[in-house]
């Protein structure tokens, strides 16, 4: 077990230096100077080159690498360009948003498919599967931003349950701050539920034809038992890697529908860098998604080790 | 009192009839063979006793057992039933356990939702019965995975859960027949002891004519869904008044006449194995130490003559199907060399390898596995013709294809046809016209018929024997059936633990085996024959 984990954290370490390293290199080669962006376009060359020096762009590119490596291990990500503040200041606002908007939509997500799958793969090809199949198959096909605009019209306008847009803050009081991220969290979840519900579907059909299952079935267990306690873990590992997948997606590509609900988060900070060509910014938050994409899979790995005994080698 | 008793059991899947008016009883303590051939509908009868049936089977009749009728019986009743009052003893051991829970966990779920016992108590009687088993707990705490254990020990925890209540019935569907002969007779010595002890009922589903003679007290005799004859085990096989019990019997004991029989050092030998060593990477156990190999092969010589038959028997994992890889080029020797016709095949690029490869020709065990689906059968035949030195044209490959087919039995109309319209049989006829389209001297069969039902492993035998008197092919049997090899072999070795440990003509080494290896198989291998003498002796 020990060194089954071992392995997975060294690769990741390594994947994360690599990764960081064509992070560099990318923004490296793209076209335009900082520093003459940062000055304007009345600056002398003069000017431009004591801000370079300044911003330490003149010295060799190997220094520079370590230097800015070594900014994000201790959190320093340099200066926005375009605000001049921290870019840590400016991500950890947005992530703060963010974040929890991702781990709500992903819990709901999961509450919805797991039984959704369950259900539909002990009645496969009756009348409940069909219908829930069906369903899912709405859900992954009616865009998001659309069954956003019908639930801010139904849960803000008409019941006047929850704001229409726009987040409060943390400091405004945890319920809140919730009471935002609701609608756009369960707007972000459909989709990916229904994906992960017919994932989970699949994968259990495939297990409850195993011979173990009629093994369980004749020592007596009811056929809900068994599905719960024998097939429900062994069809694990595939929802397992597409719940890994969509929590990278739901972190950072969520900007449709932060738009729709008036969110800061980082999708749209994003966004805003781009448009601004304020690269720093672009290649913090890049580096600081690979890095989160790198740890979801370490978890997924793990949570493998913990879901299957075969993977963690002998004890 | 019959324990058991189906009246009249007929069963139909969809449409599809499956069983018609089966009869079949079975008392305290007895043990009842129920005998037939794949697709006679023995498992199906067993799945209505489980009322473990696919969704759309429908059962008429009557199933009685312990004076419940069980095709009347609510889900919950049979829920209490099974595995309490009913154990069911599946075929496959590999895949018959949960892989992601302990074999604790799984031989004391039964134990708790039967008795309603607390966890650690029904750890406790868990316990006992994998004890019981052979299980120790030395060497296999609770806490183990099925991953961790072989076939045979797997085998022994899925009776473990079917017997950890002592029920009153055990069901047993083809037990061994993944096992070799050494593994099954210890199974089958399990299970008589457990019979013995409990006054269990056993009933003993297998195909194997041998190993039920040598176990059941009765036998029911099912083809195509109907019983052809049900007696006692002694008098109906002695007596043999149903033909299909004589055909079943007959083809048990096959010997294909093979009149010109090989003298050994007669030509110069077709395939010389000299010193082949193969190692595997063995499992790191520290970081810094380098793993030791694990030696599946161990300094194996060997030679057979053209049109020479050879058996190659041992257990399972003994490393024999490595030793055919090798020879088969398929595999590089870590040591050693192979000599084909005089030439050495090891250490050779791919290229070189063609003319080896052609005279040298291969059938799998499983004939469903071995062909791709989606071709058709000239296709498939004709694969290994990309051998040839001169390709033939589109006419004289369908004209090959059409004469290998015919020597194996099959006509030029099958070569427009699918694997899948063809039943087991005629697809190893299928795997042999391929082996032998490019007229091989050699033909490797790893374990060729042991997926077959006997009177079609009877016609196989049939058809390698006279393939090897017409051709004059010969042959390495990689086989742990040692009723293949009497039929077959010329010469045989006995192979144990990567070592050839017996060498010798194949009834020398049957009837007089030499070294342990040897004497236990023989002695474990199941014996029409010696089976039917001693019930005769037991049962007057």
């Amino acid at each position: 077990m020990t060194a089954y984990l071992l392995k997975r954290l060294v690769i990741a370490a390594l994947t994360l230096v690599l990764a960081s390293m064509v992070v560099f290199a990318v923004m490296e080669v793209l076209p335009g100077d900082p520093a003459r962006l940062m000055l304007g376009l009345n600056a002398t060359a003069d000017q431009v080159e004591v801000l370079r020096n300044q911003m330490g762009l003149n010295a060799p590119l190997a220094l520079r690498y370590l230097h800015w490596a070594g900014g994000l291990l201790s959190l320093d990500f340099g200066r926005s360009y375009t605000y001049s503040v921290p870019v840590i200041d400016l991500v950890r606002e947005r992530i703060a948003v963010s974040l929890p908007l991702a781990l709500i939509a992903l819990a709901l997500s999961t509450i919805i498919a797991i039984p959704v799958g369950v259900f539909s793969a002990s009645r496969q090809g009756r009348a409940g599967d069909t219908l829930a199949m069906g369903a899912s198959q709405l859900g992954v096909a009616v865009p998001n931003f659309w069954f956003a605009l019908m639930l801010i019209y139904l849960f803000a306008v008409w019941l006047r349950l929850v704001p229409a847009g726009g987040f409060p803050g943390w400091n405004a009081g945890i319920w809140a701050a919730l009471k935002s991220l609701i609608l756009p969290a369960i707007a972000l979840a459909l989709p990916q539920a229904a994906i992960l519900a017919r994932v989970a579907r699949s994968a259990l059909i495939e297990v409850l034809n195993e011979d173990y299952i009629r093994t369980a079935r004749a020592k007596g267990l009811p056929y809900r038992a068994v599905l719960w306690r024998h097939a429900l873990r062994n069809a694990m590992i595939p929802v397992l890697t597409i719940l890994g997948l969509q929590f990278a997606f739901l972190l950072a590509g969520t900007i449709i529908i932060e738009n729709v609900f008036y969110l800061p988060g980082l999708g749209r900070l994003i966004f805003q860098a781009i448009t601004q060509r304020d690269l720093i910014v672009v290649e913090s938050i890049v580096m600081l998604l690979v890095a989160a994409v790198i740890l979801i899979n370490l978890l997924v790995d793990f949570s493998y080790a913990i879901v299957d005994p075969r993977l963690r080698g002998r004890q | 009192m019959s324990l058991l008793e189906i009246e009249n059991l007929s069963l139909k899947i969809g449409a599809t009839p499956i069983l018609k008016g089966v009869e079949l009883a079975l008392s305290p303590g007895e043990v009842v063979g129920l005998v037939g051939e794949s697709g006679s509908g023995k498992s199906m009868t067993a799945l209505t006793i489980m009322q473990l049936l696919p969704h759309l089977a429908r059962a008429d009749g009557r199933v009685t057992f312990d004076g419940i009728d069980l095709l009347a019986a609510t889900e919950d009743q049979m829920c209490a039933l099974r595995g309490d009052d009913i154990g069911m003893v599946f075929q496959e051991p590999m895949t018959a356990l949960n892989p992601v829970k302990t074999i604790g966990e799984q031989v004391a779920e039964g134990i708790r939702w039967h008795t309603k016992a607390g966890r650690a108590e029904a750890e406790e009687r868990a316990r006992k019965i994998l004890d019981r088993v052979g299980l120790p707990e030395a060497k296999f705490p609770l806490s183990r995975y099925p991953h961790e254990l072989s076939g045979g020990q797997r085998q022994r925890v899925v009776i473990a859960i079917a017997c950890a209540l002592k029920p009153k019935l055990l069901i047993a569907d083809e037990p061994t027949t993944a096992l070799d002969v050494v593994l099954q007779a210890q199974i089958l010595d399990l299970l008589r002891d457990l019979v013995r002890e409990n006054r269990m009922g056993l009933l003993l589903i297998s195909h194997d004519l041998a190993v039920v003679t040598e176990m059941a007290d009765r036998l029911t005799i099912l083809r195509r869904g109907e019983v052809t004859e049900a007696g006692d085990t002694a008098r109906t096989l002695s007596e043999q008044q149903h033909p299909y019990t004589r055909e079943l019997a007959l083809a048990s004991m096959h010997v294909p006449a093979r009149p010109k029989s090989h003298l050994a050092g007669s030509a110069k030998p077709l395939l010389e194995v000299e010193g082949v060593v193969r190692d595997y990477p063995g499992r790191r156990t520290s970081l810094f130490r380098p793993a030791p190999p694990i030696r599946a092969v161990d300094d194996v010589s060997l030679t057979i003559e053209p049109a020479q038959s050879v058996a190659l028997v041992g257990r399972s994992g003994c490393g024999k199907s490595t030793l055919a890889r090798m020879i088969l080029a398929l595999d590089k020797p870590t040591a050693g060399t192979i000599r084909f016709r005089g030439e050495a095949i090891t250490g050779k690029p791919e290229q070189a390898l063609k003319p080896a490869r052609r005279d040298m020709q291969v059938v799998f065990q499983d004939p469903y596995g071995s062909f791709d689906p989606r071709q058709k059968v000239e296709k498939l035949v004709a694969e290994p013709l990309h051998l040839l030195e001169k390709q033939p044209t589109g006419t004289e490959r369908r004209e090959m294809v059409a004469h290998a087919l015919h020597e194996v039995g099959l006509g030029p109309r099958d070569m427009d046809k699918y694997p899948h319209e063809f039943s087991g049989g005629q697809r190893q006829r299928l795997s042999i016209a391929r082996a032998i389209i490019t007229r091989p001297k050699l033909v490797v069969a790893d374990e060729p018929v042991s997926a077959l039902d006997v009177s079609i492993r009877a016609q196989i035998l049939d058809l390698f024997a006279e393939l090897n008197q017409k051709l004059g092919i010969a042959y390495l049997f990689i086989t742990h059936d040692l009723t293949v090899a009497r039929a077959m072999a010329d010469e045989m070795l006995v192979m144990h633990e990567g070592r050839i440990v017996e060498r010798g003509r194949a009834s020398d080494v049957l009837d007089h085996p030499q070294s342990e290896a040897a004497k236990a198989l023989v002695s474990a291998a199941p014996d029409l024959h010696r089976a039917i003498a001693r019930r005769m002796q037991e049962q007057g």
